[in-house]
C-alpha cells in the first residue's frame, strides 16, 4: 500500500511542469560556469592562487579540470538547491490544501502518517533525482570538456592536492552527504507546508530559515559560533566539502584516501538525520491533528 | 725605513687577499666538476612540505642543459614548485663571472667539514645579490648553499650524494625558501568546519617552505630539447 501511495506522490511531483524547471535550472547553471570556466578559468584560479605566484610556480591549466571544475560548480550551486528543493517540498501538503484536494486524500483508506511518510519519500526522491541530474552535467559534462587531473581545493587559510585516482569516490560520498543535507530542506520544508493553507508560506519560510541560519553562520562572531553554529543545520549541511579536505602524514604529504577529521563528518551526518527525524515527528503529529476543512 | 713599510704592507696585503683567491681556486676546481655535466633529465620524487599546502608525494622529471636552463615538471599531477628551484642547478652560482669570493672557515654539515665560502656579485644585474657556498673540500662536491635572490628571496639547499657524486650529482636536495601568507577572503569558500581548528598562528614574515627531491636515476649528457623548458 505505501509503494502504491509513494507512486501517486511521485507522479503527482513529476507531473507538475515546474518540477523539471529546477532540473533545467541546474542544467543551465552548470553549462554557463563551465563554459565560463572554459574562457576565463586562468583568472578564476588565478583569483585563489595570486598571493603564491611570487613563490610557486601555478599550473593554471593543470588545476583547471574537470574535478576542480566540478567541485567549483557544486560550491556554487548547492547553496541554492534548498530553494529548489523548497519549492516541492513545501508544496507537498500545502498545495493540496490550496487545490482542495486535502480532505480526499486524507479521507482515503490510509493512516495520515503513511501519507506524510510518502510524501517525505516522494520529496526524498526528488532531491535525489536533483543531485543525480547535478552529477551528469558537472562532474561527467566538467571531465568531458576539462578531462581529468588531480584535485587541488582552494581552503581559507590552505589547499588540499588529491592524486586523481583519489578523487571519484569522494564525489560519490559527497553526493550522498549532499542528499542527505537537501533530504533536511525537505523535511523542513513539508513540515511548514503541514501548517500552511497555501504553498508560497511554506516555500519562503523555508528559504528564509536557510538565508537566515546561513548569515548567522557566516557573520563567524564567537556568540554563534558557540551557541548556535555547532547545531545549526546550514553548518553540518556543508559536510560535502569535508570529503574533499585530506589529511596529511608528519611529513606534510597527503594521505591517500583519507579525510581530515572524518568523525566531524559522522557527527554532521548524525545531526542532519537528528534534524529529519525531528522535523518528521513535527508533521506527522501536526497532521494528525490537523482540522482538514478544505 | 720605506723599504721596510713596504714590505710590511705587502704582507698585509697578501695575507688579506689570499685566501680569497684560494676560494676561488676551489670554486673553479668544483665547477671544473660540475661541467662535465652538459644535461641531465632525472626522476625522482618530490615532497612539498608547506605550513598550507597539503599536496601528495609527486613523481616529476628534471630537465637540465648548460648553462643555466632548469625545469622539474611534474608530469602525472598537480605541483606546486617553487620557483627558486631553478638554484638547484649550482652553475647559477659557479657561473658567475664577476665576483668576490670570501673564505670564511669552515663548518660541520651532515658530518662533512665543508669550507665555508661567501660570494658577492659585483654586477648590479645579477639575480643573485649574495650565496654562502659549504664546499666538501675532499670531494669538491656542494653540500650547503644558502642563496639570497632579487626577486625570489632567499634560498637554502641541502645536498646528499651517493651514486652520482663523481658528476657533482646530487640524490638527495632539500630546499627551504621563505613562503607568503596564504589566505583567502572571508566566505570565497564557505569552509566546511571539521573541527580541525584554524591553522596555527603564523608570523607571515619568517615562514619557511621545505621541498625534498629524492632522485633515482639520472640521464646525463643524453640530450635535451630546448622545448621542455617552455
Amino acid at each position: 500500500m505505501f509503494t502504491e501511495l509513494l507512486k501517486i506522490e511521485l507522479y503527482k511531483i513529476f507531473k507538475r511542469p515546474r518540477t523539471f524547471i529546477a532540473f533545467g535550472a541546474i542544467a543551465v547553471i552548470i553549462l554557463l560556469v563551465q563554459f565560463a570556466l572554459k574562457v576565463n578559468g586562468k583568472d578564476f584560479v588565478q583569483f585563489y592562487t595570486d598571493s603564491q605566484a611570487d613563490t610557486f610556480d601555478i599550473p593554471y591549466e593543470k588545476i583547471l579540470n574537470g574535478y576542480f571544475v566540478c567541485v567549483a560548480v557544486l560550491h556554487m550551486i548547492l547553496i541554492h538547491v534548498p530553494l529548489l528543493v523548497a519549492l516541492i517540498a513545501g508544496d507537498m501538503i500545502s498545495g493540496e490544501a490550496n487545490l482542495g484536494t486535502l480532505r480526499l486524500l486524507a479521507g482515503k483508506p490510509v493512516t495520515r502518517t503513511q501519507l506524510i511518510m510518502a510524501k517525505f519519500w516522494a520529496s526524498t526522491v526528488y532531491v535525489i533525482l536533483l543531485l543525480a541530474c547535478m552529477a551528469l552535467f558537472a562532474l561527467l559534462g566538467s571531465i568531458l570538456i576539462f578531462g581529468t587531473e588531480d584535485l587541488v581545493v582552494f581552503k581559507e587559510t590552505d589547499m588540499h592536492i588529491m592524486k586523481s585516482g583519489d578523487v571519484v569516490w569522494r564525489f560519490f560520498a559527497a553526493f550522498i552527504f549532499a542528499a542527505l543535507a537537501l533530504t533536511t530542506i525537505a523535511a523542513m520544508a513539508l513540515m511548514f507546508s503541514v501548517f500552511s493553507e497555501n504553498s508560497l508560506g511554506p516555500i519562503v519560510a523555508t528559504v528564509c530559515v536557510v538565508i537566515v541560519f546561513t548569515i548567522v553562520q557566516q557573520l563567524r562572531v564567537p556568540v554563534f559560533e558557540e551557541t548556535i553554529n555547532p547545531w545549526s543545520f546550514t553548518t553540518h549541511m556543508l559536510g560535502w566539502k569535508g570529503f574533499f579536505y585530506v589529511d596529511k602524514n608528519v611529513e606534510g604529504a597527503t594521505i591517500s584516501g583519507s579525510v581530515e577529521n572524518p568523525m566531524s563528518l559522522v557527527r554532521s551526518g548524525l545531526i542532519l538525520l537528528g534534524y529529519i527525524v525531528l522535523f518528521l515527528a513535527i508533521s506527522i503529529r501536526g497532521f494528525n491533528k490537523k482540522d482538514i476543512l478544505s | 725605513m720605506k723599504q721596510r713599510l713596504f714590505l710590511l704592507l705587502s704582507a698585509c696585503l697578501i695575507t688579506v687577499l689570499a685566501p680569497a683567491q684560494t676560494a676561488k681556486e676551489l670554486l673553479q676546481k668544483v665547477k671544473t666538476k660540475y661541467d662535465q655535466v652538459n644535461d641531465y633529465t632525472a626522476t625522482g620524487k618530490m615532497k612539498t612540505n608547506v605550513i598550507f599546502i597539503k599536496a601528495p608525494v609527486a613523481s616529476i622529471k628534471v630537465y637540465y642543459k648548460k648553462p643555466d636552463k632548469l625545469k622539474i615538471k611534474n608530469e602525472s599531477g598537480v605541483s606546486f614548485i617553487p620557483k627558486g628551484s631553478a638554484n638547484v642547478n649550482m652553475n647559477n652560482v659557479l657561473g658567475l663571472s664577476n665576483f668576490e669570493a670570501v673564505e670564511s672557515g669552515t663548518e660541520k654539515i651532515a658530518g662533512i667539514t665543508c669550507k665555508v665560502i661567501k660570494i658577492f656579485p659585483l654586477s648590479d644585474e645579477e639575480n643573485i645579490t649574495r650565496a654562502t657556498l659549504y664546499i666538501d673540500e675532499a670531494r669538491l662536491l656542494m653540500i650547503k648553499s644558502v642563496i639570497s635572490t632579487r626577486e625570489n628571496g632567499t634560498y637554502e639547499l641541502l645536498m646528499t650524494y651517493k651514486k652520482y657524486a663523481e658528476w657533482g650529482l646530487p640524490d638527495n636536495v632539500e630546499l627551504s625558501f621563505n613562503t607568503r601568507d596564504y589566505k583567502l577572503p572571508k566566505g570565497v569558500t564557505i569552509d566546511y568546519d571539521n573541527g580541525s581548528g584554524k591553522a596555527p598562528a603564523r608570523d607571515a614574515k619568517n615562514q619557511k617552505g621545505k621541498v625534498e627531491i629524492a632522485y633515482a636515476s639520472y640521464e646525463i649528457n643524453k640530450g635535451v630539447s630546448d622545448t621542455v623548458f617552455n
